[in-house]
């Protein structure tokens, strides 16, 4: 229903700038996801020079993957095809960047493409480094799942194969990290797959943090949908996990140990590995930004967009990364052309499922302040506590609508 | 009775440097900010903590407002002999709580 309407009207935004006159200015974008290809095509809408570069040619969505982890969804719905940013009149480079200097992106055959400007969306990395027990060979044992692809289909193979009956345990790290109500829409609906699947089971959710987004309607719909199958145990309940050990099978928080049958451990997070060679990330190993343009305030000329920066209230997410995108375009284009950008509303709006037909929501409006991106007071909202069951499932369509929406957005 | 998570090691060999952990559920309001008609919140803060193991003063701490609700204290004692810890929190508004673990020291 939404699909040729939306497509005709991208179709002409599209097309009247590119027959516009060449702007001067070469931009290189790195990062074919949400916030990369949707920068993309807003920087081509500009009428600029722009390079794509993603050694993939097919973006993987993390929006939705909950769903694939818990049998309700296709992996085929979750792939994007970079094609079609070529046929809309960007260069596609097909390789790895390795490193960046003063004006050049090197990639991993040796090769360097120039820039004027370079926007950086490389999302995360999972950090192997912060949780005792959890490396790379870890995550084949106990899934992280919290990068769309192998990983998703891995978790979702474990909790078939479990017998009614198992314990299954989720590990939620603390802020920031991407998507922070991703882990509680996939416990609930993993708790879903469960109750109809495996009704002894359990679900135990060991969580670094007392609070968390759209906490009050998690707890809620936990409570009305699986009160006693789901567990979730808060920070000061004792959750924060300090360590793993993927060979016993086992999660250890300060106060306990967690036998697992499977084990869905959510690591803490950093930029991706290019924004630290590129040297936009500070200690925290997040990119620090200006909320105006997203030019590093680390390296000139350099912006950040999506989960890898960080500056103030906005959260980690596929919509956050489209709307910095479209920002992040805006001012570059105005920078190449020797003026200063405009000053930006950002808008946020995050979707989650509790139950195939149980959609709830949260909106943040954000502009910047003080050199951060603030949170505008009463321009945002969650789902109302009390709401008719028709209510709940018009907002998990809205979820559907919005996927679909996005993503032809971005990848057309 | 507010909620308290101890980990307590129940056995230890003697001489043997144990960690404690302890963790109480508690609100730790500062007495500085204030509710949403502008009254200033009172203080409700713990003040202090004590560990005694048969009654010898293990550790202890006073506790500030600058601290965070749910306070968390890890800490080390050398096991000598086998007894009871007592864990105690005292605090504002009459505020008490003790909790005991028995310790079985070996060797």
């Amino acid at each position: 229903m939404m699909r040729l309407p939306r497509r005709a009207v991208l179709g002409a935004l599209l097309a009247a700038p590119a027959l516009a006159q060449q702007a001067p200015g070469r931009v290189v974008v790195v990062g074919g996801g949400f916030g990369g290809a949707s920068c993309a095509r807003a920087l081509r809408a500009e009428g600029l020079a722009v390079t794509l570069v993603d050694p993939a040619a097919t973006y993987v969505a993390c929006p939705f993957s909950n769903l694939v982890v818990a049998g309700m969804r296709d992996m085929a719905g979750q792939a994007f095809a970079l094609d079609p940013l070529a046929r809309a009149g960007m260069t596609l480079v097909r390789q790895q960047a390795v490193g960046v200097e003063a004006g050049r992106v090197i990639l991993a055959d040796g090769a360097a493409l120039p820039w004027d400007r370079l926007v950086l969306a490389p999302g995360i990395d999972l950090r192997f480094d912060a949780l005792p027990g959890y490396d790379a060979a870890a995550t084949e044992v106990m899934p992280h799942a919290w990068k769309a692809g192998p990983q998703t289909l891995l978790l979702r193979r474990q909790l078939e194969a479990m017998e009614d009956g198992g314990t299954v345990v989720m590990a939620v790290p603390a802020n920031p990290y991407r998507c922070p109500p991703g882990p509680y829409e996939r416990a609930s609906l993993v708790a879903h797959y469960l109750t109809t699947r495996k009704p002894r089971s359990k679900l135990l959710v060991l969580d670094a943090k007392d609070q968390f987004s759209k906490q009050r309607l998690f707890e809620q719909a936990w409570a009305a949908l699986y009160p006693a199958m789901l567990e979730h145990v808060p920070l000061s309940g004792g959750g924060k996990v300090v360590s793993v050990d993927a060979r016993a099978g086992t999660v250890t928080t300060e106060f306990g140990t967690h036998r697992a049958q499977v084990a869905n451990v959510i690591p803490p997070q950093r930029a991706g590995a290019i924004a630290v060679t590129a040297g936009v990330a500070d200690r925290s190993g997040w990119c620090p930004i200006d909320p105006i343009s997203f030019e590093s305030r680390l390296v000139p000329r350099v912006h950040v967009i999506g989960d890898a920066a960080i500056g103030g209230a906005m959260p980690k997410s596929a919509f956050a990364a489209n709307a910095q995108a479209k920002v992040c375009a805006a001012a570059v284009a105005a920078l190449l052309r020797g003026e200063a950008p405009q000053e930006p509303r950002l808008i946020n709006t995050c979707y989650s499922l509790v139950a195939p037909d149980y959609g709830i929501s949260i909106a943040g409006v954000y502009r910047p302040a003080n050199g951060l991106l603030a949170d505008i007071e009463g321009a945002g909202g969650v789902s109302p506590l009390a709401a008719p069951p028709a209510f709940r499932a018009a907002e998990a369509r809205y979820a559907a609508d919005w996927f679909a929406t996005i993503t032809a957005e971005a990848w057309g | 009775m507010a909620r308290v998570l101890l980990q307590v090691p129940a056995t230890a060999r003697k001489g043997e440097v144990i960690e404690i952990r302890v963790l109480i559920q508690h609100p730790m309001e500062t007495g500085f900010r204030v509710g949403t008609v502008g009254e200033v919140l009172p203080r409700d803060i713990i003040r202090r903590f004590a560990c005694t193991w048969d009654g010898e003063p293990v550790f202890s701490a006073t506790l500030h407002p600058a601290i965070a609700a749910n306070p968390y204290l890890a800490f080390t004692a050398r096991a000598e002999a086998t007894g009871t810890l007592a864990f105690t929190w005292s605090g504002d508004n009459g505020f008490a709580q003790t909790e005991t673990r028995r310790v079985t020291v070996t060797g």
